[in-house]
């Protein structure tokens, strides 16, 4: 269809005047076309991949306002930053990227401020001294942007993704595995990476550890979503779109996590970004490895061995990830009574606030849904429209050609002349058209960029019940040692073995010891993260206050802006025919 | 609906002389109020058509008659056949799918189309002079219905007839080149030119009126997903609090104006320009009707001359042997002398006629077209206006909430 647009455009250029010929012969060059045809012609994941082009262009929308301290200095924690509580997201969106393909395509003047940045605002709306009107090319490897001092930055750009080969050497598989790597760019003013400009080259594995690191780091936050892994990976790493989708994807991830005020500031983001040749964290080892190390370990801990109980160090990691099989054996065995036993589970969530939050966050992410798919079906119909227009407009330009070509009569060549005026207003309507649906995608976009979040908040409360369930699981072990070495003092007087009942009572006096700490370290890791929670949470409601206003602010603006100029347009050639109206008044 | 003057042309009238009268002589007719009659399977639609004339043959100076559009169809057949020559007005479509026969939209375009239709008959100087018309406009129910299974079986032919003629037409060329006989189809430069005018115009009006067709559909869907999309948005701003939820609310509110908005603009889009457009193709439609008409009409003057000339030959034959069969033969001749010669008065007539309706036909488009495109425009600057009034309104609440 776009296709047909092209020769259209180029045989309707001999009857157009100048400037309309350069505005048709343009279609095909309009870099916009793309993406409007991906919208349309293809499905779901198709125009999940035009929004994340098309908001590739500009950064996570989240702004970080105020940066909450935790409510205590845990060394688990990074160190809260010294800086000033204003934050700034690195990259302010590009607007109107695809605009700067068109020349033709006129900046509204009276939003000009409005249609420029939702972030700008969002800045301004803060007491930063940014000026509104400021908004960067950021097409995707310049940073052309100049950033205020005040403030801290962290831009990141994904790029030049390249095959390379393992050596097959070290793998089981044989043959070749080739795996792909990006070039990461970073560019900051932040103290810690002293530095301000550096790449380095990572493939999505590193990305994998990075985000499991993450996680266990930072129990309790609301950490945005890594991609994807692929099913099939090595088939499908093949194919040119899926690279270009998993670098844009890439790309959006870490923009996000440099916009997360605490873990922007996080060493392993800083290693990853940073250091050069092998990533230096731990990976993560998979799931089958974990448990043979783990049923390796089991026997020693089921006759006993004083190094099964669960150390102070073991309890700040959930049971899921590690190798402790023992203690998911246990916390499972708790989680099962927690649900079916008959009575209450040692210690519960208690925080009706937080319990009130849970159901709202539920119901948010319904609506979410919700409206993120009539977002999409808006979208399309937008596009529909735009493209209709075209087509009448064009079909109307060869019906002027053939007309003029074959024109007998003097009244023949007047018929020309309006069907060519209405035909070229179609054809500019339909530009706009596709203008307002390029920007209403970026707006929108804003919807499935918090559904995204919502998958992170389910981690960060998910941290939290996992958290609960291991002090729930230590309470009952306490509760049941506690009762063993009731039964072993009553014993000690009744029986003769004096020696190794003092010992059996000394090592359970140990084991009760050691318990003890571990729960009060579980506790307060608890705390720990349900702190973490509520300030994330808190965090989370502001920035989306922010964001939503931004998205409607931005939505209607763009509605009104074009609106406008369609309207003087179609005015221009209602006046133009106003003559036919009268004679048949 | 739209008065009519009737015409006097000037090249010769071809009214009889009315009796002095401070009054102009008028023709208005208007085609309203469809109303479902029957039931099941022979349900139909009626139409009131209403004639206010003053003209004597007419019972004046209102007249309310009841016809059905196969009473349409009958007249437009008679007209046909009676007027070679002359484009005669089209008609709408027959409905071929079951289920749109009674939805109101389907009435309201055809009632419109046949409106339209049967002003053009009463607004053109030859046309509204027919006998046809009158008993159209004029006739008691049952007279029509009896005239109308009168004629079903003679004119009912049309389609396949078209058909038939430009077959015999294309045969002739193959016959041509196969080098049999000299074709039977009339070529001159000029007309060549005009019937590939109106073939080629056939398609590219076509094409414009299926954009236009999908363009109303498009409007009919952003307005039904604006709608949606207004509704997930109160939704959400349900999760607001009070502010918030009250901006989400309104914006809510406002799209489903604005789809409300989309979907009257599809409707005045459907009716004024693609309604508008199909009526241009139905015309150049008949057009090629009258085109196939003249190719007979030259087929059978030539087919004439061809036997006359046959004629002559078997005449000259029977003259030179003094048969008794002379007297008969030359009879025949000039009964065959007299009909080709009636053939060609009445080719050559539709040639006339055809020159004359070409520029009438041309002027009538460009007029037509123009107002459908300034119906068009301003449909569509109202829409745009209206759609930006109405979000322009929401932006200092938007504006306010986003600074506090």
């Amino acid at each position: 269809m776009m296709g047909s647009e092209n020769q259209e455009g180029g045989e309707a250029h001999l009857q157009a005047s100048r400037e309309e010929m350069e505005s048709l012969v343009l279609d095909g060059d309009d870099g916009r076309d793309h993406i409007g045809n991906s919208i349309t012609s293809q499905s779901y994941a198709n125009y999940r991949s035009a929004m994340t082009t098309l908001s590739s262009s500009f950064a996570a929308s989240h702004h970080p306002l105020s940066f909450p301290t935790p409510a205590d200095s845990d060394p688990l924690l990074s160190p809260p930053s010294p800086q000033p509580p204003l934050l700034k997201s690195p990259n302010s969106p590009k607007p109107r990227t695809t605009a700067t393909d068109d020349p033709h395509h006129l900046d509204p003047p009276s939003y000009a401020d409005v249609v420029s940045s939702p972030l700008d605002d969002n800045i301004e709306a803060n007491g930063g001294s940014e000026s509104p009107s400021q908004h960067s090319e950021n097409s995707a490897s310049s940073f052309s942007r100049s950033p205020f001092s005040s403030s801290d930055y962290l831009e990141i750009v994904v790029s030049n993704p390249q095959k390379e080969a393992e050596s097959s050497k070290n793998s089981i598989v044989p043959g070749n595995n080739a795996y792909v790597t990006y070039l990461i760019t970073t560019k900051t003013n932040i103290s810690d990476y002293g530095g301000s400009q550096f790449s380095v080259r990572r493939r999505f594995r590193d990305v994998v550890t990075l985000s499991d690191r993450l996680s266990e780091a930072y129990r309790g936050f609301i950490i945005p979503p890594r991609p994807e892994k692929s099913v099939v990976e090595s088939q499908v790493m093949q194919k040119q779109e899926f690279v270009e989708q998993r670098r844009v994807a890439l790309q959006k991830y870490l923009r996000r996590l440099a916009a997360h005020p605490v873990i922007k500031k996080s060493d392993e983001l800083r290693v990853f970004l940073q250091v050069q040749g092998r990533l230096p964290l731990p990976t993560s080892v998979d799931v089958a490895s974990r448990m043979l190390d783990g049923a390796g370990k089991l026997p020693k801990q089921l006759f006993g061995d004083s190094r099964s109980v669960m150390g102070p160090q073991d309890v700040v990691q959930p049971a899921k990830g590690g190798r402790d099989l023992l203690r998911l054996f246990k916390e499972l065995k708790q989680s099962v009574a927690n649900d079916w036993g008959a009575s209450r589970p040692p210690a519960e969530e208690e925080d009706k606030e937080f319990l009130d939050k849970k159901q709202w966050l539920h119901d948010l992410e319904q609506h979410l849904t919700n409206a993120s798919k009539q977002a999409e079906a808006l979208v399309k119909a937008q596009q529909g429209l735009s493209d209709t227009m075209g087509e009448l407009g064009l079909a109307f330009i060869k019906l002027t050609k053939f007309e003029n070509e074959e024109a007998v009569l003097n009244t023949q060549r007047v018929r020309a002349a309006d069907m060519k005026s209405l035909a070229t207003t179609a054809v500019r309507a339909s530009r706009y058209h596709r203008g307002l649906n390029a920007q209403t995608v970026k707006h929108l976009d804003t919807l499935h960029e918090y559904l995204v979040l919502m998958l992170a908040v389910h981690n960060a409360f998910s941290d939290r019940s996992s958290a609960l369930l291991t002090v729930q699981t230590l309470l009952s072990e306490l509760s049941s040692l506690h009762s063993r070495a009731e039964k072993l003092e009553t014993a000690s007087s009744k029986i003769f073995g004096g020696d190794k009942l003092r010992i059996r009572k000394t090592e359970l006096k140990d084991t009760i010891r050691v318990t003890e700490d571990a729960k009060g370290c579980a506790i307060r890791e608890y705390e720990r993260i349900k702190e973490n929670n509520r300030c994330e949470i808190e965090r989370l409601d502001s920035e989306r206050r922010t964001d939503f206003v931004n998205m409607l602010k931005g939505f209607v603006t763009n509605q009104v802006t074009y609106m406008e100029k369609i309207g003087i347009e179609w005015t221009k050639v209602a006046e133009e025919t106003n003559r036919y109206a009268k004679e048949t008044a | 609906m739209i008065p009519t003057q009737l015409q006097r042309s000037g090249s010769g009238s071809t009214q009889s002389p009315r009796s002095p009268s401070s009054q102009e002589p008028f023709l208005s007719v208007s085609v309203i109020d469809p109303a479902k009659m029957g039931n099941g399977v022979q349900a139909y639609i009626s139409y009131k058509v209403i004639t206010k004339t003053n003209l004597p043959d007419y019972q004046g100076p209102e007249k309310i008659v009841i016809r059905r559009y196969s009473d349409f169809v009958w007249l437009r057949d008679r007209l046909f056949e009676k007027y070679k020559g002359i484009f005669i007005p089209p008609l709408p479509e027959k409905s071929t799918v079951e289920k749109f026969r009674f939805t109101a939209e389907f009435i309201e375009m055809r009632r419109q189309a046949l409106d339209i239709f049967v002003n053009r008959i009463a607004s053109h100087i030859i046309l509204q002079q027919s006998e046809d018309l009158r008993i159209f406009l004029q006739a008691d129910e049952q007279t029509m219905e009896r005239a109308r299974s009168q004629e079903i079986g003679i004119f009912k032919k049309k389609p396949a007839d078209l058909m038939q003629i430009f077959k015999d037409v294309q045969s002739k060329v193959s016959d041509v080149v196969l080098g049999k006989e000299k074709p039977v189809e009339e070529s001159t430069p000029e007309y060549e030119k005009l019937k590939r005018y109106i073939f080629e115009l056939e398609d590219h009006l076509g094409e414009a009126q299926k954009h236009a067709y999908r363009l109303v559909k498009r409007h009919r869907e952003l307005g039904q997903s604006l709608s949606e999309f207004g509704k997930a948005v109160k939704l959400l701003g349900i999760c607001e609090d009070n502010a918030l939820g009250k901006v989400f609310s309104e914006v809510g509110d406002k799209a489903e104006i604005v789809s409300v908005k989309m979907q009257r603009e599809a409707h005045h889009l459907l009716m004024n320009f693609e309604e508008s457009l199909k009526d241009y193709v139905r015309a150049v439609q008949s057009i090629k009707a009258t085109i196939a008409e003249r190719a007979n009409a030259f087929k059978q003057q030539c087919e004439l001359a061809e036997t006359i000339k046959f004629k002559e030959i078997d005449l000259n034959k029977l003259r030179l042997t003094r048969s008794e069969k002379l007297a008969d033969a030359e009879r025949e001749y000039d009964v065959l002398k007299a009909d080709g010669e009636e053939a060609t008065r009445r080719f050559e007539a539709i040639v006339q006629l055809m020159n004359e309706e070409i520029v009438r036909f041309q002027e009538q488009k460009t007029l037509d077209m123009g107002l459908a495109f300034h119906e068009f425009a301003k449909g569509q600057a109202h829409l745009a206006n209206g759609i930006a009034e109405a979000w322009r309104s929401l932006l200092p609440k938007l504006e306010a909430c986003a600074s506090s």
